[in-house]
């Protein structure tokens, strides 16, 4: 391509504390102006043929293996689509609050570790610290009590995934129309011998991470900041909801796109695009096109778009949130932390709800109808908004899956948000600092992307930056790990 | 001495067994457990597997297939007999396509099973990748080769228990494979979901549909207690 041959270009590689494999590539030219960054990511797609001609009911507990980080999200959306084929539109009590259980246990689990693994090194240490402080050991180090929390919370969030799906990692829980077991007594009671502490905790982790943002609030608002449209499923009632809704789009400032779409409809509103230099695909709002329809999804997306949220201390949060751009959408991307943190409170708030709720000891598990063809589902994913839609033959055989993960949603804002960062502190410099480049990382971390091979080393990858010139040839390279 | 009665050891251990009884018959009897995978306790035996190898004598037999006979010395639970399953197991596993952690009869495998009792958690062998069919054809049940471990419980159970005939064996070697008496597949068969030979497969190959993970995880038939112990809890009662 002739933007490559005019510049320089910087690599990144790989983006240390993602959780997997990526690498960032930042095309200077002459002058040493950001002309185009990239993040590249290599996922693997291969569930979608893999799931060709597997029986239906083993989907849910096939596609989950997509992720090692977030399997529960894949193991309840594709048993919500398989809902859809056996027919079943409304699940048991018991059933929809089991698997509710399951995903605010799997939130709870997913947040914690993002927060206190991944980013609050950043937070606490500052961007440009060096990188043998700037990571999990350090934060244990600097702080062991709330290292100690953030282990303990992972854990309840992890046991809790244990008791509703079976196994805390790849379990079987939820079943085409309903769930396989309820909660018994006994691991209802463990749980909500410590509910409060948790709450407890998850209200601190907040606390402490708005303590960081508001003692310099100008910079993290600016920080990696840009427009974007949000995209995320609310109740009917325009209530956050993580586990089911309806499609819900808005624009940056905070005009409805479209509002109340139902799962099966949703190919008439998103489409996605190939780029040739990505493995992923680049999803958009139709009626925007390519250019204009990408959006954000995730945590800040969420709360940006939802109404209300039907747990009071979650909602105070957010009026408090919100206040900040008078109840329109904020656009900066290092508030994805605070809204991670609003949601796992909302989580920690909803399992204490559901633990007190008799329903959990019901035994009425699975409910079927009249079978369909096709299945689309959707969920909240840690990370995003997440679709998976199947269609089956008459010998029950899957002829094809499409799943959007909640990573390719955010693709084009990660790619936003390391060509604003470049731009805005790259610029001009002929120098490549630890410290900068770990800015980009920051940002791109801030969208908490889950690339296929989780095999993160926190802070201990060995980080690769090139500059390559106009004619290719490598003038500066640094090394780290 | 009674007619009526052999004696005999299994691993040194005096057992006492009605003449026309098989080693492994005798052997569940007295509450010892042999490893197998083609016997089925209401089935003839198929002597196909070759898991129940016994030495008798210090010679090697099925177990399955052996008679009883009055002072023998059998020898079952020692390691170069076990090292020769677990052989047979890792073949078994590199032969098919088996994908365990995703698999619905995961937990309920005799199979799967078999490898946790004899400790072989990851096969050494090459994988061979082969290519093999699953039917789907029936509305009720399919046949999904990649799992077949070709023990044929399916074609006695068929024969004998349901008088069906509804599965065969075709080819010989490495080609062999499991075969329905109809050219369009299990949808031409008579085979009924309710059919004996629905219940005898020791993987998860011959299934009934729509029953996948129903049991949670924990309450698994073998989640708790190995293949065996179910015999082997007979010794502990008597
Ligand atoms: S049939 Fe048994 S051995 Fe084969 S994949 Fe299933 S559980 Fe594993
Ligand atoms: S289908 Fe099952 S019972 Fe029949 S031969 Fe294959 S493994 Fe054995
Ligand atoms: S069990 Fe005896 S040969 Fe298979």
């Amino acid at each position: 391509m002739s933007t490559k041959t005019a510049g320089r270009k910087i690599v990144i590689n790989p983006v240390t504390r993602v959780e997997g494999h990526g690498k960032v590539t930042i095309l200077l030219d002459e002058k040493g102006n950001v002309q185009q960054s990239r993040f590249h990511i290599i996922e693997f797609r291969g569930f979608e043929r893999f799931v060709q001609g597997r029986f239906y009911w083993e989907a849910p507990t096939i596609v989950q293996r997509l992720c090692g980080i977030c399997p529960v999200s894949h193991h309840l959306c594709a048993a919500k689509a398989t809902d859809m084929i056996v027919g079943a539109k409304t699940l048991t009590p018991t059933a929809e609050k089991m698997r509710r259980l399951m995903h605010y246990g799997q939130t709870l689990q997913s947040h914690a570790l993002h927060f206190f693994h991944l980013c609050s090194p950043d937070l606490l240490f500052g961007f440009d610290a060096p990188v043998e402080q700037r990571n999990v050991i350090g934060v244990i180090k600097a702080d062991p009590e709330t290292a100690k929390k953030a282990v303990l919370l992972r854990k309840y969030g992890q046991e809790i995934i244990k008791a509703t799906a079976g196994k805390k990692v790849h379990g079987t829980g939820a079943i085409p129309g309903g769930i396989n077991k309820n909660l018994s007594k006994e691991e209802r009671d463990v749980f909500l011998k410590d509910i409060d502490t948790i709450l407890q905790w998850s209200v601190e982790a907040l606390e402490l991470c708005k303590k960081i943002v508001k003692e310099k609030l100008d910079f993290f608002l600016k920080f990696g900041a840009f427009d974007s449209n949000h995209l995320s499923i609310v109740r009917k009632d325009g209530c956050l909801d993580l586990y089911d809704g309806l499609l819900r789009a808005k624009t940056a400032d905070g005009k409805i796109i479209f509002d109340m779409v139902k799962p099966e409809d949703y190919l008439d509103y998103i489409a996605e695009e190939v780029r040739p230099w990505s493995y992923m695909k680049f999803p958009f709002i139709r009626s925007l096109g390519k250019e204009k329809g990408w959006y954000r999804v995730g945590p800040l997306a969420r709360i940006n778009n939802c109404d209300f949220i039907d747990t009071p201390l979650a909602e105070k949060e957010r009026q408090e949130l919100m206040s900040l751009s008078g109840g329109k959408p904020i656009n900066a991307s290092m508030v994805y932390h605070w809204t991670r943190l609003i949601e796992m409170l909302h989580s920690a708030e909803k399992i204490k709800i559901l633990l007190n709720d008799p329903d959990l000891q019901g035994t009425n598990l699975i409910t079927q109808g009249t079978k369909q063809k096709r299945g689309v589902a959707w969920i909240e994913a840690p990370r995003g908004t997440l679709f998976h839609h199947y269609e089956i033959n008459d010998n029950d055989q899957i002829v094809l899956a499409n799943l959007i993960v909640s990573t390719t949603n955010n693709n084009e804002p990660m790619n936003q948000v390391v060509n604003v960062l470049a731009k805005d502190y790259l610029q001009g410099k002929s120098e490549i600092t630890e410290g900068l480049l770990n800015t980009i990382e920051v940002g791109i971390r801030a969208y908490d992307p889950c690339l296929s091979c989780a095999t993160h080393a926190l802070g201990q990858m060995p980080l690769q930056v090139q500059i390559v010139d106009h004619k290719g040839e490598l003038v500066h390279e640094l090394i780290r790990g | 001495m009674s007619t009526n009665v052999v004696t005999f050891t299994i691993d040194g251990v005096e057992i006492k067994s009605a003449p026309d009884k098989t080693i492994i018959q005798a052997a569940d009897d007295a509450g010892i457990y042999i490893p197998r995978l083609c016997y089925l306790k209401d089935l003839p035996p198929g002597g196909h597997c070759r898991v129940c190898t016994v030495k008798v004598n210090g010679r090697p037999v099925n177990s399955c297939t052996y008679p009883v006979a009055e002072g023998i010395v059998v020898e079952n639970d020692i390691e170069e007999l076990n090292s020769f399953r677990r052989n047979i197991i890792e073949m078994l596993f590199v032969e098919g396509n088996h994908f365990c952690p995703s698999c619905e009869v995961a937990g309920k495998c005799e199979l799967q099973a078999l490898a946790y009792r004899l400790g072989l958690l990851t096969p050494q062998m090459p994988y061979l990748y082969a290519q093999k069919e699953l039917d789907a054809t029936h509305p009720d049940v399919y046949l999904d080769r990649n799992r077949c471990v070709l023990c044929g419980r399916c074609v006695r159970a068929s024969i004998h228990l349901d008088k069906k005939n509804v599965f065969g064996f075709e080819n010989r070697g490495i080609n062999m494979k499991i075969s329905v008496n109809s050219n369009d597949g299990l949808q031409d068969t008579n085979l009924s979901k309710e059919d004996k030979a629905m219940s005898v497969c020791p993987t998860g190959c011959l299934v009934v549909k729509r029953q996948g993970y129903l049991t949670p995880v924990g309450k698994r038939l073998y989640d708790k207690k190995p293949i065996g112990s179910e015999i082997e809890t007979k010794k502990v009662k008597s």
